[in-house]
């Protein structure tokens, strides 16, 4: 019961919110989904500690059947185990206080309501993904965010660049939501059904499989698995299909905390270690996803060095972090990627509600160019921003304890080197990473705290911190940023694992990479806390030191400054290869194909038609000599037709 | 041994032909008014109704008089009640018109009464003189009809290009005739199809031109393609009553007759005038319906349309079967009412300034006239075809018809200019529901309100009442035999 | 029967060369006059088939009636022909290119399959020899043909009122002599005796009016 309704309480937030808003006013339905979602979120801790901590294994919970055809089963039912508590705890957390933050960030909006419905609505799909207890709900809850996130990215309609990003998102996510339906499908026409336990029974029968594929043997579960995992890199902004997600920045900051940052974009990492008994069978598939992940962390976090849009910064910031759980679930350290998705939650939620309330105070100016020495107008914003820079840098002491990104990012940095990826490649474009994460996150807090403002000083002298009810969920995050890493490490990945994931992540027998990680040699553990002060060193000498280096280095490395400024110019890439393309065969189709063949055929016709009929209309002529010459030339016509056709001469 | 009796089948002729001449008297000795002529043409009117009820009280016998110059069969009753009632119908709802452009003349109903004995004869002809006569006597009354508005150089240029198209084609109808009379020894069509019998026609070249042209003259007066010309300016020009006059029992009497002639007196012959009526079928057809598209006068448009009409009812003839002329009989009873309930329109549409005409003048009529706009959609949603109104089965039976005899290229080919043919049909409607509402139209009189709403409720109700039609259609495609 | 056949001949070549030359006369009077010829030579035609009833009806209808009417016609009417003319030459190319297609196909159509072939055998009704040509028509015309006969009526009365009905116009203003008002005049109502006093004038009533309305 307490899980339906930690399920259901959103939904119908959002419906009261959705359909009653304008009847009940703004304010009601802030409270009310705000009321629903706190109520979600205090249950969801409860069920976190009695399944979790306690090891009270539910099991799967069936609401409703929904599909019976034939051999085809699909039922509503919520798998409850301790991935799917995790999970309840950070979405309805973070999307509790989200909506508390909202009230104050979007207090000057005229449609509260409906963000608050859309905000609702996305929660409830994101829990009915996270409790799927099969393949269809979960692309039901997979789509209901992917809806979710078009609509929020796009709540400021009225904004083109709202508007573009938002199809931009929607468009990009199909490429991936294709690899998974077809995923679906293939499992379905595998394993006979869509369960995700019976899946999981199945799976071990069906390693080492092929099936005839253009003439080659192709590997089964691998086909399955990277089909599926095409999805969640869909999803999860990963390498190739990211392009959306700094675009999404143009939705209200709220938005990018909660969908952006916190849940919806780690959908994919989650669907990874959900399905985790079926990538442990395909070992090449989880190489695919190993390497997507280091090179998107790398890659993200190589654009983040220049980025001037304090949001985009901390959503290439989210894309890396994202790169780093997939190479946490490709060694197989699905525990380490899950922790690190928890811990992230929390410090990214930080960031972005921070950069909101930045934003907020600046009167919605984003460009870090015009920002600087906020420290003394927005102190409290200051300190809770600094919170998470140190949280999503990992600062620790090792072997001691630190902030929470230090105890999940260390562990997967750790992971991959026992993972012992080809030249360890894994490992050290991550330990690169995380060295440019502490530069970027140290250069964002720098450029927008510290130093002489370069605001102009209408905005500047107007700066002004926000109201409590944005603050408070600051405080609460901070407190997740500071703590979660310190509290739970040992649950999620220390000596406890075992006991505390039972049944829910799967390892292939004797593999125990997360065994293997506390193992490794004490400079792999160093090598991510010496890259953090490393980064961080190098930007206090940039943006506090040495002002006018930054410029000087752009000047010097002017064509990898471009290169990374413009985000290796994937966006133009892909207008190049696929936009210009789809457009010039959209074109083609509808001007061509629509417009010449089918409008020209029909079109055609009607000009033909018209044609004709003034044709016809201009032997009218009204002369009766015509008329009477036409009558011969039918005589002399019928006559000879019939002569000749008629066979008589 | 030829008792007075015995021409009893010549009942109707004689009533129509006599109660004309009376009706010339009662006209000719009445000091002249409106009043005075509408009289005589409510007259007229009770007289033709009177010949409706004589003809339909006939056995159902065939009988020949005068040497079978003239037969009453279950097809000449057929044909002789459906001109009758298109006379009628038209001379009801001109009145209205007649008197508001000043040409109510006590003449207009004795001549259409003289037009419909020339019809009556017309459709009972099986010899070649009966035929040319009726033909002469329908005709010379119409040149008279299209004229009738001397004053206006319209209606005046109207009658005369039809006298002398007209006379060039009864030329050329007369040379067939004496070609064929020189080849076969007769005019009765009884003899003439027992000379040309099967293949004679191939050897008989005489016979075969003279078929040619007889079927030319013919076409002339069913305004079949290439013989159409004088169609649009005709009905254009004419006074609009007299237009819906043409428009509907003439049409249907000379393709009756068209019908009786080849099918009684060249039934041996059927390979080589199929050809020919195909060929008039299908440039009927795709004239017809192109050539209506540009047309922004209603009467030209119905012209066009008339065209078009024929060619669809060739296409039945075409078909060369017991089941063709029974489609060839549907289609006409079908388009007679579409015709009348079509110029019922035409007639409603004027104003106070006098009558309009163009389809443009449509626009915005449901906002005044409800019940007119039904009508007038209704009568061009079945005109186009469309289920379940009548118009639509008489297409079908006619393609049907082609179908089973095999004509599959003629049957696409009707298809697709009933498609053409849909453009323009539904446009008027567009033009009506949809375009901007110009100054309103005056008021939809009795008559003309009467014919509008009985002919709507015909094709609507069709599939009620259509057995009532289908059921004599039969039995006259049955009686089409010696 | 040479006779007859040389006859044949000469009225035959004369009426297809005079009604060639209706058509290509220059002069309107001079075609209608051609005509005329040609009427001549087609009764002559009649005659030499024993038919000279229907001989004289030609020569008395259409060469009395008809043909004067139309040289009445042409006389009256102010028509261009010049320009008619100009219209026909211009035209005459494809005319002759579709008259000559037809003529062409007739003549190859005969002599190919021979004039004779497939003729009816059937012949027309013998001339009746005991009783005249007049006696024979007016027998068939209201017995066998009294149908024809009726509808020929019925058609020549079309044209009559069609004539009448296009043409007949009563004009308010015209004077029409009323014959029996004169005829009904007496010396009662169309004399007066007036006594007239010398030094005065006699003032007719028509004078009067004229004065009282002015």
């Amino acid at each position: 019961m307490i899980y339906t309704a930690i399920v259901f309480l959103p939904l119908l937030g959002a419906l009261i919110a959705g359909l009653f808003g304008r009847v009940i006013g703004e304010r009601p339905s802030e409270i009310i989904t705000t009321g629903l979602l706190m109520a979600s979120a205090a249950m969801s801790w409860v069920v976190f500690s009695q399944v979790a901590i306690g090891h009270e294994v539910p099991g799967t919970v069936r609401l409703l059947p929904w599909i019976t055809s034939g051999e085809l089963n699909a039922a509503w039912a919520l798998k409850v185990d301790t991935l799917t508590s995790v999970m309840l705890v950070v979405v309805t957390t973070v999307s509790a206080l989200v909506h508390l933050y909202s009230i104050g960030y979007m207090h000057e909006d005229d449609s509260r309501q409906r963000f608050f419905a859309y905000l609702s609505l996305f929660t409830f799909a994101m829990l009915m993904l996270v409790t799927s207890s099969n393949l269809l709900q979960m692309f039901f809850g997979w789509e209901g965010v992917g809806l979710a996130s078009y609509l929020l990215i796009g709540f400021w309609y009225k904004k083109p660049e709202a508007n573009a990003a938002a199809i931009k998102a929607f468009v990009v996510n199909r490429v991936g939501d294709f690899g998974f339906a077809l995923g679906i499908f293939g499992v379905y026409y595998i394993f006979r059904t869509i369960d995700l336990d019976a899946i999981f029974a199945a799976a071990a029968g069906q390693q080492g499989k092929t099936f005839q594929f253009l003439g080659y043997d192709v590997d089964v579960l691998t086909t399955l698995c990277l089909l599926l995992f095409m999805g969640a890199m869909g999803k999860s902004a990963q390498f190739l299909l990211h392009t959306w997600l700094p675009d999404a920045m143009e939705g209200p900051t709220p938005v990018s905390a909660l969908i952006h940052a916190a849940t919806m974009v780690t959908a994919g990492v989650f669907m990874v270690a959900r399905l985790s008994p079926l990538f442990e069978y395909a070992p090449l598939a989880l190489q695919v996803v190993t390497l997507v992940g280091a090179v998107t962390a790398f890659f993200a976090a190589t654009v983040g060095l220049v980025q001037n849009d304090i949001k985009r910064v901390i959503a290439y910031s989210t894309c890396s972090q994202l790169g780093y759980m997939f190479v946490a679930c490709g060694v197989g350290a699905y525990g380490a990627g899950i922790f690190h998705l928890f811990t992230h939650a929390f410090f990214k939620a930080l960031l972005f509600l921070g950069a909101g309330s930045v934003i907020h105070a600046m009167h919605h100016e984003q460009d870090m160019r015009n920002m600087g020495g906020l420290r003394h107008k927005i102190p409290t914003t200051f300190i809770l921003m600094t919170i998470g820079t140190l949280a999503l840098t990992g600062v620790g002491i090792p072997h001691v304890g630190g902030f929470a990104g230090f105890h999940s990012k260390d562990a997967i940095v750790e992971a991959a080197y026992a993972a012992h990826t080809p030249h360890d490649y894994a490992f050290w474009l991550l330990v690169v990473a995380a060295l440019m994460t502490s530069f970027y996150s140290w250069r964002l807090v720098f450029m927008t705290f510290f130093g002489e403002t370069r605001a102009d000083h209408h905005t500047y002298d107007h700066a002004h911190e926000s109201p409590n009810v944005m603050l408070v969920p600051l405080y609460v995050l901070s407190l997740g940023a500071i703590l979660a890493g310190l509290l739970f490490s040992a649950y999620f990945i220390g000596h406890e694992y075992k006991e505390f994931w039972g049944a829910a992540l799967f390892e292939l027998p004797g593999k125990d990479i997360l065994h293997h990680m506390h193992e490794v040699p004490d400079w792999v553990g160093l090598a991510p806390t010496m890259a953090m002060i490393t980064g961080f060193i190098v930007a206090w000498l940039y943006y506090i030191q040495l002002p006018w280096l930054p410029a000087a280095t752009a000047r010097l490395l002017k064509p990898l400054y471009l290169f990374l400024l413009n985000k290796w110019y994937f966006d133009e890439l892909y207008d190049l290869v696929f936009v210009r393309p789809a457009f010039a065969i959209g074109r083609l189709l509808w001007k061509g194909g629509d417009g010449a063949i089918i409008d020209g055929t029909i079109n055609g016709t009607a000009a033909a038609a018209g044609w004709t009929a003034g044709r016809v209309m201009k032997l009218q002529t009204g002369y009766v000599y015509h008329y009477a010459f036409a009558m011969l030339i039918g005589v002399a016509l019928l006559l000879t037709w019939f002569m000749y056709a008629g066979g008589i001469v | 041994m030829s008792t007075l009796s015995s021409y009893a089948p010549l009942l109707p002729e004689t009533i129509m032909a006599l109660g004309a001449m009376a009706l010339l008297m009662l006209g000719a000795f009445e000091k002249e008014s409106d009043f005075s002529a509408e009289t005589v043409g409510w007259l007229a009117i009770v007289l033709m109704a009177a010949v409706i009820l004589v003809i339909a009280e006939e056995g159902p016998e065939r009988i020949a008089l005068f040497d079978g110059a003239f037969v009453s069969d279950a097809f000449s009753r057929f044909a002789k009640i459906l001109i009758l009632a298109g006379s009628a119908a038209t001379l009801l709802m001109s009145f209205g018109y007649l008197k508001r452009v000043r040409i109510m003349k006590f003449e207009l109903p004795v001549l259409v009464l003289l037009s419909a004995v020339g019809m009556m004869m017309l459709v009972s002809a099986a010899d070649l003189i009966a035929l040319y006569l009726g033909l002469e006597l329908m005709s010379l009354a119409l040149y008279v009809l299209a004229a009738f508005r001397r004053d206006e150089v319209r209606s005046s240029e109207s009658g005369l290009k039809y006298f002398v198209l007209g006379a060039l084609s009864s030329g050329m109808l007369l040379y067939g005739m004496s070609l064929i009379y020189g080849f076969t020894g007769s005019t009765s069509f009884e003899v003439i199809s027992g000379v040309a019998k099967d293949g004679v026609l191939g050897t008989n070249i005489g016979l075969m031109v003279g078929l040619v042209f007889l079927l030319v003259g013919l076409a002339f007066k069913v305004s079949a393609v290439p013989f159409h010309m004088w169609t649009p300016d005709v009905y254009d020009g004419a006074p609009s009553p007299v237009t819906a006059f043409f428009a509907a029992a003439p049409k249907l009497a000379a393709m009756a007759v068209l019908v009786r002639v080849l099918w009684t007196a060249f039934p041996g012959a059927v390979q080589q005038w199929q050809q020919i009526v195909i060929f008039l079928s299908i440039a009927s057809m795709l004239l017809g319906s192109f050539a209506a598209i540009g047309q922004e006068s209603i009467k030209r448009l119905l012209a066009y349309s008339s065209i078009a009409n024929i060619g669809f009812a060739l296409v039945g003839l075409s078909a060369a079967t017991e089941e063709g002329v029974w489609s060839v009989l549907v289609y006409l009873g079908i388009y007679l009412v579409m015709t009348l309930g079509a110029f019922a329109c035409v007639l409603a549409m004027r104003r106070e300034t006098g009558p309009v005409e163009m389809i443009g003048d449509l626009a915005g009529l449901p906002d005044r006239h409800l019940g007119m706009a039904t009508a007038f959609a209704a009568l061009m949603f079945s005109l186009a075809g469309i289920p379940p109104l009548a118009g639509f089965f008489a297409k079908l039976y006619v393609f049907k018809a082609a179908i089973d005899a095999g004509l599959y290229a003629l049957a696409i080919v009707g298809v697709l200019a009933s498609v053409v043919g849909a453009y323009y049909y539904l446009r008027v409607i567009k033009v009506m529901f949809f375009d901007e509402a110009k100054d309103p139209l005056s008021e939809v009189e009795g008559g003309v309100g009467l014919v509008m709403g009985l002919s709507t409720a015909l094709l609507l109700l069709y599939v009620v009442f259509g057995s009532y039609l289908e059921g004599p259609a039969l039995a006259a495609a049955k009686s089409l035999k010696f | 029967m040479e006779l007859t056949a040389a006859f044949f001949y000469l009225f035959a070549i004369l009426m297809i060369a005079s009604a060639t030359t209706v058509i290509v006369a220059k002069n309107p009077v001079h075609a209608v006059l051609f005509l005329i010829v040609t009427f001549f030579n087609a009764a002559g035609l009649f005659v030499l088939l024993g038919a000279e009833f229907i001989a004289m009806l030609l020569v008395i209808v259409y060469v009395g009636a008809v043909a004067v009417l139309f040289l009445f016609v042409v006389m009256m009417l102010d028509v261009d022909f010049a320009e008619l003319k100009a219209g026909f030459i211009r035209n005459a190319p494809v005319g002759l290119l579709v008259g000559g297609v037809v003529l062409a196909e007739l003549v190859a159509l005969f002599v190919a399959k021979g004039f004779g072939l497939g003729m009816a055998k059937v012949t027309a009704a013998a001339i009746p020899q005991d009783i005249s040509n007049t006696e024979a028509l007016g027998r068939l015309i209201y017995t066998r043909y009294v149908y024809f006969f009726e509808a020929a009526g019925l058609v020549l009365l079309v044209a009559m009122i069609g004539a009448i009905v296009l043409t007949l116009k009563h004009k308010p203003n015209v004077r029409r002599q009323s014959i029996s008002a004169q005829v009904n005049r007496h010396p009662a109502t169309a004399m007066a005796v007036v006594k007239v006093k010398s030094g005065e004038a006699i003032v007719p009533d028509a004078v009067t009016k004229r004065e009282a309305a002015e």
